[in-house]
């Protein structure tokens, strides 16, 4: 019975694994139209009408804020199906799989389904905060990836102070969660986007403080800037002793500040339901799911713009290797969401207070020390 | 200038998707609400008294420390671009400023703030 058990086992890991491996090719495949399609772009670019619209300032950045808007919609259809994808294959089942080839259009089907949903508004609920939500946790979200640049020229606007402002502007998603938390006059709710906002501040310490040793590090706030020195070697690697460590710091405070597993406690499913969203459902839901994923990609965007070099890399078009590089990273932290169980309430306050903001301060000092004398 | 217009423009643009995505929800979807469905959500028995009620939230000093901290580190974005050209000196400068927050912090901590129950 047990041998039964562990063949079968073994077969549907090998099926999982043949899956992955289908959309390793998927993903190779749309790396190679994405190039063709980065170059069609650059040479659209050059027409006059395009120019125009360039060199206008409110069609430019109508333009770019279109342009942003369908990419942070549309990525977010492939990503949840990734991590639907990449849980399965953790936990040794399939993940979706009758909807599209290998169950690719799962999170179209999804949408749809959400789309067509009824709307309920609880009848206790502060209807006015309860509608106002989503939109303060999309509208940040969407601004953060003004200032990502996904090559020196492709991005919403180079920002001097571009670090600060996604950092700033990212922080004010959790007004959107407290707002939902309070809104709903739910319990669990409530707790939920105490939580959230508790958590969110606590952690913007430390990676405002990791940030700035990179910000020391380079002497630069604009992401463009800080990416653009990378073209020899990623920072992680060239300031190795310094960049190690922030890094490591980074990646904690980013799951945090983006909700996710070990830090899920705003939305901790066998305490809270889950969470700040409990009441909301059809469309209004899928927009705080849509930002949350959208964040996610964001950060992990951020990390790699600081730390691996940006969109530098042999071969392929910038853009295409920040995705790949992004992509990555979000994977990354797919995997630490699948192996890491949660926090407790208070060990991820103390954590953060009494084990982050010191570490933080610490990095910071030595890399300023590092920029000033190792670095010339 | 350009660059407030882009942020204004993102803002707007996200404002304009969502809204329009919740008009063209709104026209597809059905509406059949009833006081059951209407209910706050509770695991299934009837919700007991409103969530808006007064408890703990034990933010007030996370909220101050939070400030303290957060504003030491927007100070320090302008001192991290240009310490290199000042030298020496602003490193003195900067390890003393942290010194000192880290001063305060460790009296947070044997206060016992940073402690959430």
């Amino acid at each position: 019975m047990a041998a039964a058990n562990m063949t079968a086992g073994q077969d549907r890991r090998a099926v999982a694994a043949g899956q992955i491996t289908a959309g390793v090719i998927l993903l190779a495949a749309l790396l190679a139209l994405a190039s063709v399609g980065y170059h069609a772009v650059e040479r659209v670019r050059d027409t006059p009408v395009v120019a125009f619209i360039g060199e206008h300032p409110l069609l430019n950045a109508f333009a770019k804020s279109f342009i942003v808007a369908n990419f942070v919609t549309l990525h977010v259809l492939f990503l949840i199906w990734w991590e639907r994808k990449f849980a399965g294959w953790m936990q040794a089942r399939l993940g979706p799989k009758h909807v599209g080839w290998n169950g690719l259009a799962q999170t179209v089907a999804d949408a749809v389904k959400l789309l067509l949903k009824e709307d309920i508004i609880p009848a206790k609920a502060d209807g006015r905060l309860f509608v106002i939500a989503p939109f303060l946790v999309f509208m940040p979200t969407l601004l953060t990836f003004m200032v990502l640049p996904f090559s020196a020229s492709w991005v919403g606007y180079n920002f001097g102070l571009g670090a600060l402002f996604a950092l700033a502007v990212s922080t004010n998603v959790s007004l959107g969660i407290l707002a939902a938390g309070w809104g709903a006059n739910n319990k669990y709710s409530l707790l939920g986007g105490a939580r959230a906002c508790a958590q969110v501040l606590a952690y913007e310490v430390p990676l405002a403080i990791t940030v700035l040793a990179v910000v020391a590090v380079s002497g630069t706030v604009s992401l463009v800037d800080i990416g653009a020195q990378q073209s020899r070697w990623w920072n992680i690697v060239a300031h190795a002793p310094v960049m190690i460590p922030a890094f490591v710091l980074f990646l904690i405070c980013a799951l945090a500040e983006l909700n996710r597993t070990p830090f899920d406690l705003p939305e901790a499913e066998s305490e809270l339901v889950s969470g700040f969203h409990t009441e909301y459902s059809g469309m209004r839901f899928a927009f705080f799911y849509l930002a949350e994923f959208a964040n996610n990609f964001f950060m992990a965007g951020l990390a790699v713009t600081l730390f691996f070099g940006g969109w530098f890399g042999p071969l392929l078009p910038g853009p295409v290797w920040f995705t790949i590089k992004t992509v990555g990273l979000v994977t990354a932290m797919m995997w630490i969401r699948w192996t890491v169980p949660r926090f407790r309430v208070d060990q991820m306050m103390g954590f953060c207070w009494k084990v982050l903001v010191p570490a933080s301060l610490v990095v910071f000092c030595a890399s300023a020390l590092w920029g000033m004398w190792v670095q010339r | 200038m350009h660059a407030y217009l882009t942020a204004a423009m993102f803002t707007l643009m996200g404002f304009a998707f969502v809204a329009s995505t919740l008009l063209l929800s709104r026209l597809l979807r059905p509406s059949a609400p009833n006081p059951d469905k209407l209910e706050t959500y509770e695991c299934g028995p009837l919700p007991v008294g409103d969530a808006w009620q007064q408890f703990n939230m034990h933010y007030y000093l996370f909220a101050l420390l939070f400030v303290v901290f957060d504003v030491e580190a927007a100070f320090l974005y302008p001192w991290a671009v240009a310490y290199k050209q000042v030298g020496l000196y602003a490193v003195v400068e900067m390890i003393l400023f942290v010194g000192l927050l880290g001063f305060g912090w460790a009296y947070a901590w044997r206060r016992k703030a940073l402690e959430w129950d």
